[in-house]
């Protein structure tokens, strides 16, 4: 969800550019998968398949999520070559 | 100086669309629409109006092209008439949600089936809901005089919404009456260039059409209610303004009121019927009866306060409908009930000229009976 005050503007244009950032899709979720970074070989193939570009590789080289706009599809689970991607239920 | 031509609705609205100068126009021929964008097809290729015209493959293609011509930020215009209308829907409310203030004819012609190609107001009236002021028209002359006022009133900030410019198919399409067409450098005067806050425009970006989740949704609709109901006090004004340009004017803009003072019995009608109408009261007048006639020139916001006051002293109004909500009653019939819910003037519904049946003076003359008589309304075979 948006978490700033919401703004009406006429007919609904959004006056600035990349405001999709705002809204956080993760609250979406039901899956959430988690990475073991032990066993990942660091081929790519789930960054490069993640449809929302929730996957990113943080400054060690190893690619995390982003639990902000992860919606838990698991297409990274299906794609793992070493399946180091599992996935629990959802809690909130 | 202005000229004065003998011409049909339909070319009326072409000459009048030249004049508000639209950049786009996004057309699809259809019966009996046709000769509006046939007229404005000449007036581009004989280089008297700049204009881009789009041949789009549907009238789906050309509301939606209309709606991209918006985006871009320049003035445009489409017309169509019965099925058109209809394959249009989808967009209709698109255009008016983004409150592009974009204008459009309609030649009124039955929705199929059975497929008809004669007048009747189902295409119009039933996009009644998506968010477009509709102004029914008489004469070509009011509806040259309509499509210009239109493009005012749509560009103003706090209107913000399409228009759909309405003339009964045949019997005003292609009617040829006496025109009077105005002189450009007073149009301009009275309509000046567009000039839009909100325009595709890569060193301010913006994003248009995004989606809105049920907690903006209803914000967004009530925003549109707001504004139409603004246009409920902006027509009578651009209606004065326009009358001190250019010396002609319609009743108030919302409704006209004829012989309505000391009559105990009224009709509403909208369109061609008004003319037939004026003609049964002035008749009836003639032999000391008490009748009255208001023409409603503006559906889309609905004038119910107005109307209210008109029909104070009425006994009776007989509504003639030219569409009917199919398992209810007449679109205006059922926009009169509510209007006058707990006044003393009983409302009586009357479908009529269904499909481009007649509607002569004595079906007329038949209402102001049945009203007389205290009977219900019928459909008016």
């Amino acid at each position: 969800m948006v978490k700033e005050k919401l703004k009406f503007n006429k007919g609904a244009v959004i006056h600035e550019a990349g405001s999709t950032k705002k809204y956080k899709t993760g609250d979406w979720r039901t899956f959430k998968p988690s990475i073991d970074q032990k066993k990942c070989i660091k081929c790519g193939k789930c960054w490069m398949n993640c449809p929302d570009a929730a996957i990113y590789k943080d400054k060690d080289g190893n690619f995390q999520i982003n639990y902000d706009y992860c919606k838990g599809c698991l297409i990274c689970e299906k794609e793992c070559p070493v399946k180091c991607i599992t996935h629990k239920v959802e809690e909130k | 100086m202005f000229k004065k031509l003998v011409m049909s609705g339909s070319e009326a609205i072409a000459e009048a669309v030249k004049l508000c100068k639209p950049k786009v126009l996004p057309m699809f021929p259809i019966t009996p629409s046709t000769l509006v964008p046939e007229r404005l097809a000449d007036f581009v290729f004989d280089g008297e109006l700049d204009a881009e015209m789009i041949h789009v493959e549907s009238e789906h293609s050309a509301a939606s092209a209309l709606y991209g011509a918006y985006a871009t930020g320049v003035r445009a215009f489409t017309a169509s008439a019965s099925n058109g209308i209809a394959l249009m829907h989808e967009i209709l409310p698109i255009i008016s949600s983004a409150r592009f203030p974009a204008v459009m004819s309609v030649a009124n012609r039955t929705i199929s089936g059975p497929i008809n190609i004669w007048n009747d107001h189902s295409d119009a009236m039933s996009e009644r809901d998506q968010g477009w002021i509709q102004f029914y028209c008489e004469t070509a002359q009011e509806a040259f005089d309509t499509i210009i006022m239109s493009y005012k009133l749509a560009e103003k900030e706090n209107i913000s919404l399409p228009v759909m410019v309405c003339i009964d198919g045949f019997a005003l399409s292609h009617v040829y009456e006496p025109l009077q067409i105005e002189d450009q450098k007073n149009v301009d005067a009275f309509l000046p260039a567009y000039k839009p806050k909100n325009f595709l425009d890569p060193k301010n970006p913006k994003s248009f059409g995004p989606i809105a989740f049920p907690n903006s949704f209803f914000e967004f609709h009530e925003q549109e209610q707001i504004a139409m109901l603004e246009a409920l006090k902006e027509i009578p004004k651009i209606h004065t303004e326009y009358k001190k340009a250019f010396g002609r004017k319609y009743g108030n803009g919302l409704i006209e009121l004829i012989e309505m003072k000391d009559a105990k019995y009224a009709l509403i009608a909208n369109g061609t019927s008004v003319g037939t109408a004026r003609v049964v009261v002035e008749k009836l007048r003639g032999e000391g009866k008490k009748v009255g006639l208001i023409k409603l020139k503006t559906f889309r916001p609905f004038p119910a306060e107005e109307i209210r006051k008109a029909c104070k002293n009425l006994i009776a109004i007989g509504v003639i409908d030219r569409h009917v909500s199919l398992g209810s009653e007449g679109a205006i019939t059922l926009d009169m009930k509510a209007a006058l819910a707990g006044e003393k003037c009983k409302v009586e519904g009357f479908i009529s000229g269904l499909g481009g049946r007649d509607i002569d003076t004595t079906r007329l003359e038949k209402v102001f009976d049945t009203l007389k008589k205290g009977e219900k309304g019928f459909w008016l075979k």
